[in-house]
């Protein structure tokens, strides 16, 4: 495709039909009720704030923003850790059947969300985790475990081997090598990984709904899902808490869009 | 102890933590439902083994019927749509020309933006009244508004279109993947022999592309066949069950009526539909995938 017109209509059309509907959203979240409720809609807001004090205060929604990043966070502090030494094993460690264990994890990432669905809530009813944060922390770590040792085991393939059989003539312990040697020098691939276990764990909703029934424990996705007014919906107050749900992930994507792409490939066509 | 069996015992201790969240909180789970839905509905001192019997209640079911046939064709449409538009959006940002960091971002950012919100956002753009898909069709003339998600056919066609629009950019990193792994050359030396653009794609950035194409086809066959965020927040599976997918109906099987046998049959139907899928992805792409593990 050396056409120059017809790349820049591709990029044209792919720019516009990725921002557009959301831009409508953000353009939404800044007007006022009766800019909102005008028939045919207007384009432009008038520039008010009152949807977004109205979902912030009035809505409670740094509430569920509060809750999102400690269930995200937690998730991804929890799944780097189980995910990294896992994946070190894997690469280059004696591991017997581990090509088993590769695809055994990435049969495990396929499941539906619905086959697993009752017996998780069961298990967390039994451990006294309904309601609460951790009980959805748990299941999300597992449900990302997949990805991130995926990525990591990428990562860790491609690192030189010299540097940590240096190590060990040096007299280092296989965990020595792992956290001295290859930690430092695989950190963009931990960091890809964490990007996208935080993202999924920001956006899911499936085991939320199921998990946290008090709004008080709520996160950002189960708030906006469940978001209704008293007689219609709020649209602007909707378009508000959207737009807050959405502003860390468009930071994250336009600071780490390389990491996220190769991490995301990794896991499918690399190998 | 030898030094080999101490790097294994070292190897176990590392992966083990990773192999216990997956064995408790997945596999274990997956199994418990098959147990569960061999047994009566409700838990308690009345319940009894069913045996296949809610298996047979399923073919029975035309509730259960539709809800296949809808998920069958929301995945057979989004998927060839998704890797259409994914492919066309990996040749652009493919090339290489001043801002395509920018350009690769925004088209990330439908991907990155959580489905529920995406959901409400085309809730909002096709609402009847206040809809910015109306206004752009019918401007000022009011009357001839849509009413979208009340008509099965249009609620079907919306649902796809959140998803495409959501998703696409994943096909599209996938396929991008893979054009990454076409040398440069081969392009050169078809350009000197005089191929015009379209027989270069036709005849050597498609077939070089296979593998990936079908990578991004299982990807977003197996993702699509779980949907359920986009059909709770934009229809509730209606109107009548036009949008109800499986995913959707053994929820409210599950949870919301509490049928915890029949809700786990279902659940488990969904699961050898998609083991099957599985299977058939890791023998055809992951196989090559895992030859390159060193020995």
């Amino acid at each position: 495709m050396t056409n120059r017109p017809v790349l820049l209509g591709g990029i044209l059309l792919a720019v516009l039909g990725s921002l557009c509907p959301f831009l409508w959203f953000v353009l939404t979240s800044f007007k006022s009720q009766i800019n909102v409720e005008a028939i045919p809609p207007t384009w432009w807001p008038d520039g008010r704030l009152v949807f977004y004090a109205s979902a912030l205060i009035e809505h409670r929604f740094l509430h569920y923003v509060r809750n999102s990043a400690i269930v995200a966070g937690g998730t991804t502090v929890i799944a780097l850790a189980v995910a990294t030494p896992a994946a070190y094993a894997l690469a280059r460690l004696r591991l017997p059947g581990k090509t088993w264990i590769l695809g055994g994890l990435l049969c495990v990432a396929m499941f539906p969300p619905i086959v697993i669905a009752g017996p998780v809530w069961q298990i967390l009813e039994r451990l006294g985790g309904l309601n609460t944060h951790w009980g959805l922390i748990l299941p999300y770590v597992s449900l990302t475990l997949p990805l991130a040792v995926w990525i990591l085991t990428t990562f860790f393939h491609e690192l030189p081997v010299e540097l940590e059989e240096a190590a060990r003539i040096d007299g280092c312990t296989t965990w020595q090598a792992l956290y001295k040697i290859m930690l430092p020098l695989a950190a963009p691939g931990l960091f890809t990984a964490a990007i996208l276990t935080f993202i999924y764990a920001w956006n899911e909703f499936f085991f939320a709904l199921l998990i946290l029934t008090d709004p008080e424990r709520q996160t950002l996705p189960v708030g906006i899902a469940l978001f209704q007014g008293e007689f219609i919906t709020p649209w602007g107050e909707l378009a508000a808490a959207s737009v807050v749900a959405t502003l860390p992930l468009i930071v994250i994507v336009l600071l780490f869009q390389r990491g996220i792409i190769d991490g995301l490939s990794a896991g499918a066509v690399k190998g | 102890m030898t030094k080999s069996t101490q790097k294994h015992t070292t190897g176990w201790l590392m992966a083990f933590p990773a192999l216990m969240f997956v064995a408790v909180f997945s596999l274990y789970p997956a199994m418990d439902s098959f147990l569960l839905s061999l047994y009566s509905d409700f838990p308690g001192p009345e319940r009894s083994f069913a045996g296949f019997g809610h298996y047979a209640e399923l073919l029975q079911d035309p509730v259960a019927h539709q809800a296949f046939i809808v998920t069958l064709g929301f995945v057979l449409l989004s998927t060839t749509l998704e890797l259409l538009l994914g492919t066309g959006i990996a040749l652009v940002v493919h090339e290489r020309f001043r801002g395509l960091g920018w350009v690769r971002a925004a088209v990330l950012i439908p991907w990155a933006i959580p489905t529920v919100v995406a959901a409400q956002m085309w809730r909002f753009l096709l609402n009847d009244q206040y809809g910015a898909v109306n206004a752009i069709l019918f401007g000022d003339r009011v009357e001839a508004y849509v009413p979208w998600l009340a008509d099965p056919w249009m609620a079907f066609g919306a649902i796809v279109l959140a998803d495409v629009w959501k998703t696409s950019s994943f096909a599209g990193l996938l396929v991008l993947a893979g054009l990454q792994l076409i040398p440069e050359e081969t392009h050169d030396a078809a350009r000197v022999d005089g191929a015009t653009a379209w027989q270069r794609f036709r005849h050597i950035t498609l077939p070089m592309l296979k593998p990936a194409l079908l990578t991004a086809l299982l990807f977003r066959t197996i993702d699509a066949f779980r949907v359920f965020d986009l059909v709770f927040v934009m229809t509730q599976g209606g109107p009548g069950d036009a949008t109800q997918v499986i995913q959707f109906y053994g929820y409210k099987t599950l949870f919301t009526e509490g049928r915890v046998g029949y809700g786990t049959t279902i659940s488990v139907t969904v699961f050898v539909a998609m083991a099957i899928l599985s299977l058939f992805y890791v023998r055809t792409v992951g196989s090559k995938l895992l030859q390159r593990e060193p020995a």
